[in-house]
């Protein structure tokens, strides 16, 4: 089979060994996928239920999934290093009652203060889990159980010292979980500010593409001299900072704090980002796809709802979408690697 | 097929010290059993009626249903994989049995059924994992929602109470013992998993599956086969555990067991069970359930909070990852040592 | 074929000065400095001396070609270029200057590249991302330059006359593909000695073209190449000289033109033809083995022969034929798909290494140790592993019989070991290997396949092994062989089936087999066809 090389070549377009296959593009606009089946509910939804598209209902579409698009983001990270953060919810809980102890006692903190005071409480936190995970080279998923254990366990200790409500904390902050900048809920503005920062730096820097690679092939990472565990530490640490932010976001949404504070969304987290095309095994996915992946998993929630569904159906439904998540993400690959092999059987040996 | 990369002409074995099967289990397990008698002995200095069947018995009913779901799990953890979705399988089970008995249903059959919920449920785990290849810590946390979704589906809002007097026995000892029957039960399930992993071809075939599932393929081990078989047994034993757990509460409702997936893992890593695969004994997983349980009684004796438990727990964990973990790192450095001291040019 | 006025990718004519300093390049090297010399180099495993004072220089601008037998020691050779291992003897000058590679980073600072046959991108980055990361190419504040990457990358690829879209992602490349993103690396790290480990064994015509103009670039600029490769027409195409080494030992040097490949091959076999032992096999039995059409796409088509009882048929060919595959494909660790297996008369179900157990089939493999046995198992259970159902009664394993059942196997294999309970990992790699047969003989099979019974094995122990295999057909056991070292291939086969590129070329008898016919049937010449 030997062809002249004026009439094909590997660099004709049908040929295409060197254009991005189709199917790959499919993959590159998971987050179109995602704003698109989100567009699809919304509308059918407010079909059958009008108020369902009141301004109130979407402020509150808009405000519900901001706490957890927020460790969505975090949680991204640590994933795209092949690697999770079981912590999340619990930092979330001891983040949001320390910010609430922190009005208590200084019921002048301004507002950036405290949100500040989150992120440090939930950065202390990553730093703690990054430090184990990557220079102890733990498993992540054992460790961050465990971490789990400990910071709930001292995060309800602490709780019961004191109860924090809505008495103790300054309508500023409270506003900040109430109220629309521009009709938008400022929540929102908050993740929505998140999500282009860590975005922005997940595309553009340096140490962000090198998490990328960790996760994408961690062997040619080593060889590629990349600082393996400083990278992994850095997602640690801002996986924590994110949790701590929620959490401060989350007090001033809830206006009150019990021990039970950000329970089991860790595995919301994980849910979203992976809903949202982020690799369970790492290396790819991005921070909009994983905030649209809350986005979405929230607004089917609450359509269901508003469909007249009752609302015994949201988690049947959020683990089916999960799992149909993680099945399409696995049948792109089996069949990119399938097409890969006919391309090669069509091209033959010689 | 060769590949440069791969070894040439006796290229040198690894300088470890040999981790012998056998050794490194003995000491794990040897090292549980301290830590137990230390808290046996922590408790009796601080009470003097620790030490005693009361004690037992109710450290032994605190057990039930966790450490019953636990056995399984070893078996998972040991091929390599994980199953998340146990505790949403016994609240599955929990609410189908509530919904069959509010409809009149007789106990009986209606605890058959829940079997069969579970082990389906397992099934579709198992199938997920095996026949589509799909990761099982993701697609767990995905039937995780799914099956607790289906249980509040089921149940909704309803509580079941008013099971047969019976069953109530369940949470009493037995004759004149002060063991209770959950307890037993246990012991029998742990007894007959033991029996399993470490006396049967089985079971071999588990360790060979962690170890190196490549080599246990080679030899004829059906893999898949295998891994399906075990979660299928999973969803059994935690629909099992949702009744027994329904029966011990007196009552059904849709957020039995909600949460207990981490306690049923922890139980398995404190046993010694490597998360990696390959490694770990069902004894190790008893002395960790009778560990926690003891410890769990003597704090609560000396007034130390359920949270402050938690603690404690976490940090056992935690210990109980990274002591091996340094002992390891310990040989990977004077291996690279080794080798290094032997190329010098 | 060298046609040096025509770029072979665009057809477009090249300027006399272009063509003349190609020219140059690929002509005469010997006024120049050697680029690279490694000077008596000696590397010892153990007792085994991979490579013994071996010595080889490189020159700018020229492909040189590194050849051998499996085992010869030019994988040890490219290892120690690439900074993996040290050698224990003999010392590295890079442009006159004497250097330590103590570490793979320290040979890509140097200057020396290694692309291997599987090439490791990131298959979720972008070609761009693949050739500079780790050293990416940056705007203020740490921020990857994109375009600046995209640009340099093009630059490259122009360079070598390629044409990769820079900005896509890398999954979903071609091997040629990703083999070209693996030499733009090596290019944009100004890699000075690029050495290329079986470059065409994925290629299809075309991309061997492809390749062999970029090779052309590269010694244009200057690069050293080298090209060690099975495929002699090949280097007869594209180098200019060739070293061989045999047995860990150099061979010699010389320009490609002052040679051609029946005397290669001889330099690469050379020793004394190795008589076939009349073993008197007793090749009179039935067929055991019937593989009819076997076909595994992409991989090996076509395969059709017999094994009978009481003979050892021997799969002779170079790295890449298809022989393992093939191996495979009758145990049914892959599927196939075309073509069938017989044991015995009976079809083996496709896929299914337990049918193929139960057939009476046993698999030796290849890699013993990710595929033979469980390094961190005890010895004794892994002799049990294929016969755990044989070893219990009712689900339990009898560890009594478990354990005679090993102690019976290494004492008849002569195992040196501990105690029975250690693990594989502590035992050399013969034992090891002993331990693999002991686990598949234990199960009495009717076939035994067996992938490179002896590699890395110490002599004491090979011999023990032939013994072993000669004994077992004797006792009526049919016995298919794969052995990339062909004397253990003459001394004790039957027959010999030689596989090229997932195809059957020739099959010899104990008569007609000799050590070069072999050779060259393994590159592609049967005997029918013309050289």
């Amino acid at each position: 089979m030997s062809q002249s090389l004026e009439h094909v070549g590997v660099n004709e377009p049908n040929g295409g060994s060197t254009k991005t296959p189709l199917i790959l593009k499919v993959v590159r606009f998971r987050e179109f996928a995602i704003l698109f089946a989100l567009i699809v509910v919304f509308v059918a939804t407010s079909l059958k239920n009008t108020s369902f598209a009141s301004t109130a209902s979407v402020q509150g579409l808009l405000a519900g999934p901001a706490v957890i698009i927020l460790i969505a983001i975090g949680e991204t990270l640590v994933i795209i290093t092949r690697n999770v953060d079981l912590t999340v919810g619990s930092v979330l809980g001891l983040s949001a009652y320390l910010v609430g102890d922190l009005y208590v006692h200084y019921p002048h903190t301004p507002v950036i203060i405290a949100l500040l005071f989150g992120v440090v409480v939930g950065s202390a936190c990553g730093v703690v889990t990054g430090a184990i995970v990557a220079y102890a080279r733990v498993p992540s998923l054992a460790v961050t159980l465990g971490l789990l254990y400990m910071i709930r366990g001292i995060d309800a200790v602490i709780v019961n010292a004191v109860q924090i409500n809505s008495n103790n904390l300054p309508g500023g902050f409270i506003n900040v979980g109430a109220n629309n900048f521009l009709g938008i809920p400022i929540l929102m503005w908050i993740a929505i500010v998140v999500v282009a920062v860590v975005g922005y730096f997940m595309r553009n820097f340096r140490a962000a593409r090198e998490m990328y690679a960790i996760g994408s092939n961690p062997e040619a990472a080593l060889l590629a001299g990349i600082p393996i565990q400083r990278r992994i530490f850095s997602a640690f640490v801002v996986s924590g900072a994110l949790a701590g932010l929620a959490g401060a976001l989350w007090l001033a949404e809830f206006a009150t704090v019990g021990s039970t504070a950000g329970t089991g969304y860790e595995l919301d987290a994980v849910a979203a980002a992976v809903v949202g095309g982020v690799a369970i095994f790492g290396g790819s996915g991005t921070v909009l796809g994983a905030a649209l992946g809350a986005l979405f998993l929230n607004t089917i929630n609450q359509a269901l709802v508003a469909a007249g569904v009752s609302s015994f159906w949201d988690l049947a439904v959020a683990g089916l979408l999960l799992v149909l998540a993680i099945a399409f993400d696995r049948y792109l690959i089996v069949r990119s690697e399938r097409v890969l092999r006919v391309e090669g059987r069509q091209r033959g040996r010689h | 097929m060769e590949d440069i990369k791969d070894a040439e002409i006796g290229e040198p074995l690894i300088d470890l010290e040999p981790r012998g099967g056998l050794v490194k289990l003995v000491r794990w397990e040897s090292g549980l059993v301290i830590v137990l008698i230390a808290c046996i002995v922590c408790g009796t200095l601080t009470f003097k009626y620790f030490f005693t069947p009361e004690t037992f018995f109710f450290s032994g009913l605190d057990i039930g249903e966790i450490a019953m779901m636990a056995l399984p799990m070893t078996f998972i953890i040991i091929t390599g994989e994980i199953d998340l979705s146990v505790a949403s399988i016994l609240g599955l089970s929990a609410s189908t049995l509530g919904y069959l008995f509010l409809h009149g249903w007789n106990i009986w059959p209606a605890m058959i059924v829940c079997l069969l919920v579970g082990a389906l449920a397992g099934a579709f785990n198992g199938f997920l994992i095996t026949r589509l290849g799909l990761p099982s810590i993701a697609v767990t946390i995905g039937t995780l929602s799914l099956y607790r979704g289906i249980a509040s589906i089921i149940l909704g809002t309803n509580t079941a109470v008013g099971f047969p007097q019976w069953t109530l026995k369940l949470s009493l000892p037995i004759g004149r013992s002060e063991i209770a029957y959950d307890f037993a039960i246990f012991v029998v399930m742990s007894i007959v998993f033991a029996v399993v992993l470490h006396l049967t071809s089985f079971g071999r075939s588990l360790y060979a599956i962690g170890l190196q599932k490549e080599t246990a393929f080679f030899s004829g081990i059906r893999v898949n086969r295998i891994k399906f078989r075990l979660y299928v047994l999973s969803g059994l034993v935690c629909a099992f555990a949702g009744i027994l757990y329904t029966y011990q509460e007196a009552s059904a409702n849709n957020s039995t067991g909600l949460g207990l997936e981490l306690n049923v893992v922890a139980i398995a890593l404190l046993g010694g069970v490597s998360i990696f695969g390959g490694r770990g004994t069902i004894v190790g997983v008893v002395l960790a359930a009778c560990i926690l349980a003891v410890l769990t009684t003597w704090l609560t004796d000396i007034d130390v909070s359920g949270e402050v438990q938690n603690i404690i727990v976490g940090g056992l964990l935690l210990l109980s990852v990274l002591v091996p973990n340094a002992r390891d790192g310990f040989g990977r450095i004077r291996a690279a040592v080794h080798r290094r001291a032997s190329e010098s040019s | 074929m060298n046609d040096k006025s025509q770029n072979h990718l665009t057809g477009d004519a090249v300027s006399e000065e272009d063509g003349e300093r190609m020219a140059d390049a690929s002509q005469s090297t010997s006024s120049l400095k050697p680029l690279i010399v490694l000077e008596h180099a000696t590397k010892v495993f153990g007792a085994v001396r991979a490579l013994n004072d071996v010595t080889i220089e490189l020159f700018q601008g020229e492909a040189h070609a590194l050849l051998g037998e499996n085992g010869a020691g030019k994988s040890t050779l490219v290892k120690i270029l690439a900074g993996v291992y040290q050698p224990d003897g003999g010392s590295i000058y890079l442009d006159g200057t004497r250097v330590h590679l103590s570490s793979p980073a320290a040979a890509r600072d140097a200057g020396i590249s290694v692309i291997y046959q599987e090439p490791t991108l990131f298959p979720d980055l972008t070609v761009a991302e693949n050739i500079f990361m780790g050293r990416q190419i940056l705007k203020s504040g740490r921020r990857v330059n994109r375009s600046e990457m995209v640009k340099r990358a093009d630059e490259v690829f122009e360079q070598l006359g390629v044409n990769i879209e820079a900005s896509r992602v890398a999954r979903g490349l071609s091997v040629a593909d990703q083999q070209i993103v693996e030499i733009a690396k090596s290019i944009s790290f100004n890699a000075k000695v690029i050495v290329m480990d079986e470059p065409t064994a994925a290629l299809t015509e075309v991309e061997v073209e492809r390749l062999f103009a970029v090779v052309k670039t590269l010694k244009s600029q200057g690069a050293a190449i080298l090209y060690v490769s099975h495929r002699l027409h090949e280097v007869f195409e594209i180098c200019q000289r060739v070293t061989i080494l045999r047995d860990g030992a150099f061979v010699k040097t010389s320009a490609i033109e002052d040679t051609d490949i029946d005397d290669v091959i001889r330099s690469m076999v050379g020793r004394d033809v190795v008589a076939m032992t009349s073993a008197g096999n007793d090749t009179s039995g039935e067929n055991v083995l019937e593989v009819e059409r076997l076909t595994r796409e992409g991989v090996f088509t076509d395969i059709s022969f017999n094994v009978k009882a009481g003979e050892i048929v021997a799969l002779a060919g170079l790295v890449g034929a298809g022989r393992t595959e093939v191996a495979r494909g009758i145990f049914g660790i892959d599927r196939v798909d075309a073509g069938s297996v017989k044991v015995n008369g009976k079809i083996l179900k496709n896929a299914s290494p337990v049918a193929a157990m139960n057939a009476g089939v046993g698999f030796v493999p290849e890699d013993r140790r990710q595929q033979g046995l469980v390094m961190e198992m005890a010895i004794d259970r892994n002799v049990a592993l294929a016969s755990l159902r044989s070893l219990s009664r009712f689900g339990f394993i009898r560890k009594a019989s478990e354990r005679k059942m090993a102690y019976d196997w290494s004492t008849r294999l002569s195992l040196k070991y501990g105690r029975l309970s250690n693990t594989a990992m502590t035992l050399s790699g013969g034992n090891q290997q002993k331990v693999v047969l002991a686990k598949w003989l234990s199960r009495r099979p009717q076939l035994l396949i067996i992938d490179e019974p002896t590699r890395g094995i110490d002599i004491g122990t090979k011999s023990e092994v032939h013994r072993l295999l000669v004994e077992l057909v004797n006792q009526g056991v049919a016995v298919l062989m794969i052995s990339s070292e062909l004397p253990e291939v003459l001394q004790i086969s039957d027959r010999v089936l030689v596989l090229c590129e997932g195809r059957l070329i020739d099959e010899f008898s104990r008569a007609d087999a000799n050590e070069t016919a072999i050779m060259r049937a393994a590159t592609g010449f049967s005997r029918q066809k013309q050289s």
